[in-house]
């Protein structure tokens, strides 16, 4: 008994000196601007600027080897932000990398289609998805950032992308509807065609 | 202590219409055929749900179970069989419905055995005891905000030497008349709510704020107070008013102290509780009753005979209208709450819930705010006149509009009470407070998104960091594997080259001949060798 309790006891004192040496020794040394781009990033931790990351993209624009308009879940907002901190123009998203969406979503796992091969589960950036070997797998919704990149490793297809869904938490106040906030479609008719 | 009083900035003078309400005692309905209870009705999370559809409830029983912090107990408000475990539509602006229960009611009223002991001398008992109790019975501010009631004296008690504690009696909103009933009927089951609260935080002195409109119950509550002969507790009648009512404004009425931003009123040694949560402390602590009803108005001119009922939790809003005579042709609006901070609900086929202090039914041409299409602010400032925070409406106005949030809060939008009166006096028909409410749920969106997005990195760098730690502690162990085979294969060639010494030690002189012998004949050869290097280097030079 008692050498159970010590050897939990010395592993978890080994393991939290080993986290506490890790987090001293592979913290990201400290570069004020990439700490500044990389808040200004959307930390979908997506990839479609084509680095593996947000912190990596902020890495290579502030080395001038990426331009301010690859991430797409950011879109116009970060991209001026981008600008900003940089001090350079803003310019257009470039689609190459993938379209800007206002809806956010959330990947859910269809659960009695799920054969439990953990292969999502390695492709999630921020560790949102819960299972185990040959166990039903879930994701974490409050984690989830949307970044899809568990679709393609699952085998039977049954990740699935939805919008958050609205409810009371959720839910704000809206406007009061008054002139300024009513759209406005203007509808120009049709030339008439005079008669010959 | 001095009872001397201090004015409130700004506020409006609306018709009370209290008489439609106040003039028939209070009465208690019939039950409902069934009850919706939803498992929030609390400022927090929902608790755990505790039963299954199906299962007998007794009164009092409770439905759910505490979670972590932030969840608080709602219990069955009579007995019953669950008959539906699901989302049910509430009382809330958005329409959205929420988990809840619904209970067959059988009309037998039986408690079992969930009635809580009643604490009559609770002046005895310990506080902690009374906290549980008080969280146990479920317990929240019945004032309009349902802020738990324990949290509120337990966060007061541990800030210690509470100077003032306040009892709000003001009822300051039209149409709302379910305080003044309460006091009327209840003054002193109110007052030894309000003893439970004194025996807990033991203040310097306990100003009871009543506006003067109420005089039957101001006579009430005096009397009720000259019978404990309690000096610390003072009836307070102060002016008519909106929003006197609202905490932070009672507080400055009664002690002329500001709370300023970003301050708890506890911090200052203040503390402000409602009449009718005194009123259900008593009932949790000295009755043993968990918070299962509370008094609702109804009231308004879309409804034949306005009145005060003593409700049960989750009697759905259309048994009330129904026992006050049901809806007459006016009926165009239905509200929950009072005139200037009522919500507008979307059907009637809600329940009443620890939030709901009145179902206001009116006419269009009633309501506070007018519907007419606003036109443009013309800047005459009489909004700014009337807000009793002190804030400039119009201003918040513009920016709410272009929705530049970092302005909205540099004008302290978080200060604005919702109170309304600027949509009130506003020429211009401009509902400034929804715009108000509204950016308050931008910012507040714009918090969540900010945390998840910062979550979302912390997540991200940890998992770099244990892909890293993993290899890591990989290579450790390979290393150490290796290291492990590579000391067995010494030690075995250790023990072999021991055994070889063993066997060799025998014939140590006959090695030892062979070994002379091979360095002579190396010996010899190098002699030789060089020998003739030598004589072929003369040769090379004689050539
Ligand atoms: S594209 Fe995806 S990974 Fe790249 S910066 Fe944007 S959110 Fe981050
Ligand atoms: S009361 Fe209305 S019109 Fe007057 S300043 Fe305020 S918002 Fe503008
Ligand atoms: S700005 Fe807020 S606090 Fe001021 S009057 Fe309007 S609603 Fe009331």
């Amino acid at each position: 008994m008692i050498v159970a309790i010590l050897t939990l006891l010395g592993l978890a004192l080994f393991f939290g000196l080993l986290l506490g040496y890790a987090a001293i020794h592979f913290k990201v040394k400290g570069n004020p601007i990439v700490d500044k781009l990389d808040a200004a990033l959307p930390q979908t931790q997506c990839g479609q600027c084509t680095f593996p990351g947000c912190r990596p993209y902020a890495e290579a624009i502030e080395r001038g080897e990426a331009e301010i308009n690859q991430c797409p879940p950011g879109g116009e907002t970060t991209i001026q932000e981008l600008a900003d901190i940089m001090g350079v123009e803003t310019i257009p998203l470039n689609d190459d990398h993938g379209e800007h969406s206002d809806t956010p979503e959330v990947a859910v796992i269809i659960e009695d289609q799920c054969i439990g091969c953990t292969l999502c589960i390695q492709a999630c950036p921020v560790d949102a998805i819960m299972g185990a070997a040959k166990q039903m797998h879930t994701v974490i919704a409050d984690e989830c950032t949307g970044c899809e990149l568990c679709l393609p490793p699952c085998p039977v297809d049954c990740i699935v992308m939805l919008p958050i869904k609205q409810n009371i938490e959720r839910w704000n106040n809206p406007l009061p509807l008054a002139l300024e906030n009513i759209p406005v479609v203007v509808e120009t008719a049709p030339k008439v065609v005079q008669g010959e | 202590m001095s009872s001397q009083q201090y004015i409130m900035h700004g506020g409006v003078h609306v018709a009370g219409h209290k008489a439609l309400s106040t003039d028939k005692a209070m009465s208690t309905l019939a039950l409902p055929e069934r009850l919706m209870i939803p498992t929030r009705q609390h400022r927090g999370i929902g608790g755990k749900l505790l039963v299954a559809e199906g299962d007998y409830v007794y009164k009092g029983q409770p439905l759910t179970e505490q979670r972590a912090t932030g969840s608080y107990l709602v219990h069955a408000s009579t007995s019953g069989t669950i008959e539906k475990v699901g989302r049910f539509l509430v009382p809330h602006r958005s329409g959205y419905s929420c988990i809840g229960v619904s209970i067959k009611v059988d009309g037998k009223e039986d408690w079992g055995n969930y009635r809580l002991a009643p604490m009559k001398d609770f002046v005895t008992i310990d506080n902690a005891l009374l906290l549980d109790r008080i969280n146990d019975a479920g317990v929240v501010g019945l004032g309009g905000a349902v802020f738990p009631t324990a949290v509120k004296i337990g966060s007061g008690a541990k800030q210690g030497a509470l100077k003032t504690l306040i009892i709000n009696a003001a009822e300051c909103e039209p149409y709302i008349t379910c305080d003044d009933v309460l006091m009327r009927t209840e003054a002193d089951q109110i007052v030894t709510g309000i003893q439970v609260m004194l025996k807990m935080l033991s203040p310097e002195q306990c100003l009871i704020g009543i506006e003067d409109n109420k005089p039957e119950a101001i006579a009430a509550l005096k009397e009720a107070v000259a019978k404990l002969d309690h000096r610390t507790i003072k009836v307070i009648v102060i002016p008519t008013i909106y929003p006197s009512g609202d905490a932070k404004q009672l507080t400055k009425i009664l002690t002329g102290v500001e709370i300023a931003k970003g301050k708890r009123s506890y911090e200052l040694g203040i503390l402000c509780h409602n009449v009718a949560t005194a009123h259900s402390l008593y009932k949790a602590v000295v009755l043993g009753e968990p918070l299962l009803s509370r008094l609702v108005t109804v009231t308004g001119a879309g409804v034949k005979e306005p009145q005060n009922f003593d409700v049960l939790l989750g009697t759905p809003f259309t048994h009330l209208v129904q026992a006050a005579g049901g809806y007459t042709n006016k009926a165009e609006r239905l509200l929950m709450g009072g005139l200037m901070m009522g919500y507008p609900m979307h059907t009637d086929e809600i329940p009443v819930v620890k939030a709901t202090n009145c179902v206001l039914v009116l006419p269009e041409s009633d309501l506070a705010y007018s519907s007419d299409m606003a036109m443009p602010c013309t800047r005459c400032g009489k909004c700014v006149e009337v807000c009793p925070p002190k804030l400039l409406p119009q201003q918040l106005y513009w920016h709410s509009r272009a929705n530049d949030l970092e302005r909205v809060q540099k004008h302290n939008l978080a200060d604005c009470i919702e109170c309304g009166c600027c949509s009130y006096v506003c020429p211009s028909n401009i509902d400034l407070v929804s715009y108000f409410t509204h950016a308050k749920g931008a910012l507040r969106e714009e918090r969540q998104k900010q945390e998840k997005i910062d979550q979302a990195r912390e997540r991200f760098e940890f998992r770099d960091f244990r892909i890293q730690r993993d290899k890591e502690e990989r290579d450790a162990k390979r290393a150490e594997h290796k290291a492990a085979l590579q000391k067995k294969k010494a030690a075995m060639a250790a023990k072999k080259a021991q055994e070889g010494e063993n066997s060799v030690s025998a014939t140590d002189s006959k090695q030892d001949a062979i070994k002379a012998a091979l360095a002579r004949v190396q010996a010899k050869k190098k002699a030789q060798q060089e020998q003739t290097s030598d004589s072929s280097k003369t040769e090379s030079k004689q050539d």
